[in-house]
């Protein structure tokens, strides 16, 4: 691994207390909701890590508690690197500071997570659904919202269901 | 099916300004419905005027549920479903999901399948760089751009439906290599047009690049700098256009990247003229790539041995047991990848394409997130529409290129 | 077309109104923009030079539905679309057909989830069903030509 992305782990490793892990070449830093926003602007700043590439998050439900983990991808122009940050996030009304000071276009990647997983995110300017609609209830990315998966017309069950399909009226 | 919602003042009352409230500037919508939002696209404008303060989008109208799908089907079956999320990159979206799955199980791709991947990667930028020049134009009220372009395309499209059997989704990638191997007619209709197509592109350029009513519409038009562009994860031609020579073909190569040489262009200004310039340049590099490529392609397999992810060809079933177990295998449950995460990401027409991409040690993805570029891209769009005219936010809209399948997903 | 068959020497042809007046709506159909996702772009090149629909009288492609007869609705709906397009279908006048372009148009697609309606015709009625993912140009004119023969045997009566 490079030096420069060696010592930026260390550092995080150090003042943050994180669990540094590696698989098929690409890092992963494990931290606890309240220091993430204070790692981040760490890397931004002192260790060129310009760039949000992206944010999400996984349900680990039922197999894990903490159920969420928040999943943040940094790219680093001038280091040649990337890195990849995990904060694990409980369950019952899950929520952790916001990143958008440090990052701008954390903005909507935080209004996804939102929509998707029911994940509040404090410091937030604009915490609305994005993707689904105004007034949709429930999260639809979470391991346990169904998938709403519709019956296929067979022609053995054609009949069936065509009576219970809303047609729409002229 | 529910009732249109009016969206209340209250609701927007703190992205608005105080002059929106009293009534002093008009808030108005421009719907999902419109020919130039490229899509389905929703602006709420502030405006004074003429003049835009304010641009808030609201997007979600093409919202498809990919990922929540993909985690519904097998490894192979979601392939399918790739396709559809940047439906004018489409092979692109397949290679980014297949490199996806080979690093995660440390699968071998051959170097036939490498180079056939980078030739129809790049054809793919040139046709949806087409598709981008044609409306762009379009909306700018250049229609004859609009013809020509969809003319060249139909050349792309057709080598495409020559190898994948379908003009836009082929899914022609496939974990480990190709699908199958590219005919023999190939090599001849892609040098048929390597040799017409930079003249076109000359034709182009003759129509707008000293046109002075384009460059009255497109100079000084949504002014871009660099830091603004990283502070907001813009990538791709935008970022190329602001001077930071950032194109992940040559920052972390793939698919054997490494070995042609072609040439990454960049401007300063940062405005609409200077993306409109760097993709058409991106275009005529994009030649040089497959011309490379072309010339060097060696001969062998086009997809890798290994039985455990990969299905063996029919010919083999009737005579070898293990080649029918593995197939009964691979068809019924699906290959079975170790547990862990990777993220891969590739340079598609519009910016950085990667997946993340998670497995529980199943057989269906445990989670899979697409980093899209318009997503990222289309964050910036009130940052560059302030001040300027309702006109121009046209213009806007397509210089930084979204397509809004890889916006909503 | 059996009008020109009835052409005598006066250069005079009687048809009946129905046949006229279905004649006519069948040679200018201007299409309504509904370009939604990857059939919009099967669309735009169906409209461009190598399979011209500008043949067929509709290279307008009006973006408002008030001035439009026929919405071609290419692409995937979503549940957050679906008012906006039952909206704009009401806002078109009277006669106006419906052509459900593509999979995810006529019944939903590769998408089966919570997100994407089960087929269009839960939301406005629909004539004609062009299968294909996306259609090809030739598909969609197919479609289209279908519909002029079904137009060709409507009744006056249907759209008062």
């Amino acid at each position: 691994m490079d030096n420069t992305l060696q010592a930026a782990c260390d550092a995080i490793v150090e003042r943050f207390s994180a669990e540094q892990s590696a698989s098929r070449q690409q890092i992963t830093l494990k931290l606890q909701p309240q220091n993430i926003v204070s790692a981040c602007r760490t890397l931004r700043d002192e260790f060129d890590f310009e760039v949000l590439a992206g944010e999400t998050a996984v349900d680990y439900w039922p197999q894990m508690a903490p159920r969420f983990h928040v999943i943040y991808l940094l790219l680093s122009l001038k280091q040649h690197a990337r890195l990849t940050l995990r904060v694990p996030v409980e369950g019952s009304n899950p929520s952790l500071p916001s990143i958008e000071g440090v990052y701008p276009n954390a903005n909507w990647h935080e209004r996804e997570i939102w929509d998707m997983f029911g994940i509040n995110f404090e410091g937030h300017p604009d915490m609305r659904r994005i993707l689904m609609p105004n007034d949709w209830e429930g999260h639809p990315l979470r391991k346990d919202y169904p998938l709403g998966y519709e019956e296929v017309q067979y022609s053995f069950n054609f009949d069936e269901i065509d009576v219970r399909k809303p047609y729409a009226k002229g | 099916m529910a009732e249109l919602t009016e969206v209340t003042l209250d609701e927007l009352r703190h992205l608005v300004s105080d002059r929106a409230i009293e009534g002093e500037s008009v808030l108005l919508n421009m719907g999902p419905q419109h020919p130039s939002t490229h899509g389905v696209l929703r602006l709420l404008l502030e405006l004074d005027g003429e003049q835009v303060i304010n641009c808030i989008p609201d997007i979600g109208f093409l919202h498809t549920g990919i990922e929540k799908n993909m985690e519904a089907k097998t490894y192979i079956k979601a392939a399918v479903m790739t396709d559809r999320l940047d439906y004018l990159n489409t092979i692109g979206n397949n290679l980014v999901y297949c490199l996806a799955i080979e690093k995660l199980v440390d699968l071998d791709v051959p170097p036939r399948a490498q180079a056939i991947r980078v030739i129809l990667t790049e054809l793919q930028r040139i046709a949806s760089h087409l598709v981008w020049l044609g409306t762009h134009a379009l909306d700018l009220a250049a229609m004859s751009v609009f013809l020509y372009c969809f003319r060249e395309r139909e050349m792309i499209l057709d080598i495409l439906e020559m190898v994948g059997g379908q003009r836009m989704m082929t899914t022609y990638f496939r974990p480990g290599g190709l699908w199958r191997d590219v005919p023999v007619e190939f090599e001849d209709a892609v040098r048929q047009f390597l040799r017409i197509f930079p003249a076109r592109i000359d034709e182009y350029e003759a129509l707008l690049t000293k046109n002075p009513l384009f460059l009255e519409r497109t100079r000084k038009i949504g002014v871009l700098t660099p830091q603004d562009a990283l502070r907001w994860g813009v990538t791709g031609p935008t970022l190329r256009a602001s001077g930071i020579a950032h194109d992940l073909r040559k920052f972390q190569p793939y698919s054997g990247y490494e070995q042609y040489k072609f040439d990454i262009p960049t401007q300063t200004d940062g405005d609409t003229y200077a993306r409109y310039l760097v993709r058409m340049e991106e275009m005529r590099q994009s030649l040089r790539i497959v011309g490379q490529a072309l010339d060097g392609l060696p001969f062998g397999a086009v997809i890798s041995n290994n039985r455990k992810y990969v299905p063996p060809p029919r010919a083999e079933l009737g005579t070898s047991m293990e080649a029918l177990i593995h197939h009964f295998k691979l068809w019924t449950e699906g290959f079975l990848p170790p547990e862990g995460a990777v993220y891969v990401a590739v340079e598609s027409p519009r910016g950085e394409l990667g997946v993340y991409l998670e497995s529980d040690g199943g057989a269906k993805p445990y989670r899979v997130y697409w980093r899209t570029p318009s997503f990222v891209n289309l964050q910036i769009l009130p940052l560059l529409s302030k001040g300027h005219l309702v006109a121009d936010l046209v213009a806007l809209i397509g210089t930084i290129d979204i397509v809004l399948g890889d916006v909503d997903r | 077309m059996g009008i020109e068959k009835k052409l005598g020497n006066m250069g005079v042809a009687t048809v009946t109104l129905e046949q006229a007046v279905n004649w006519a709506r069948t040679r200018a159909m201007w299409p309504m923009l509904f370009g939604l996702a990857c059939c919009a772009i099967e669309m735009m090149s169906a409209q461009a030079s190598n399979y011209d629909l500008s043949r067929f009288g509709m290279e307008l492609m009006r973006a408002s539905p008030r001035q439009s007869d026929l919405m071609i609705v290419a692409g995937r709906v979503s549940r957050k679309m679906a008012p906006v397009l039952r909206r704009l279908y009401d806002q078109m006048p009277d006669p106006k057909w419906v052509i459900a372009m593509g999979d995810c148009a006529s019944c939903g697609g590769v998408f089966n989830n919570y997100a994407i309606v089960q087929g269009v015709d839960e939301v406005v009625p629909v004539d004609v069903y062009v299968a294909g993912c996306p259609p090809r140009p030739e598909a969609l004119i197919h479609g289209i030509m279908t519909l002029h023969e079904k137009v060709r045997g409507e009744k006056i009566a249907d759209w008062s």
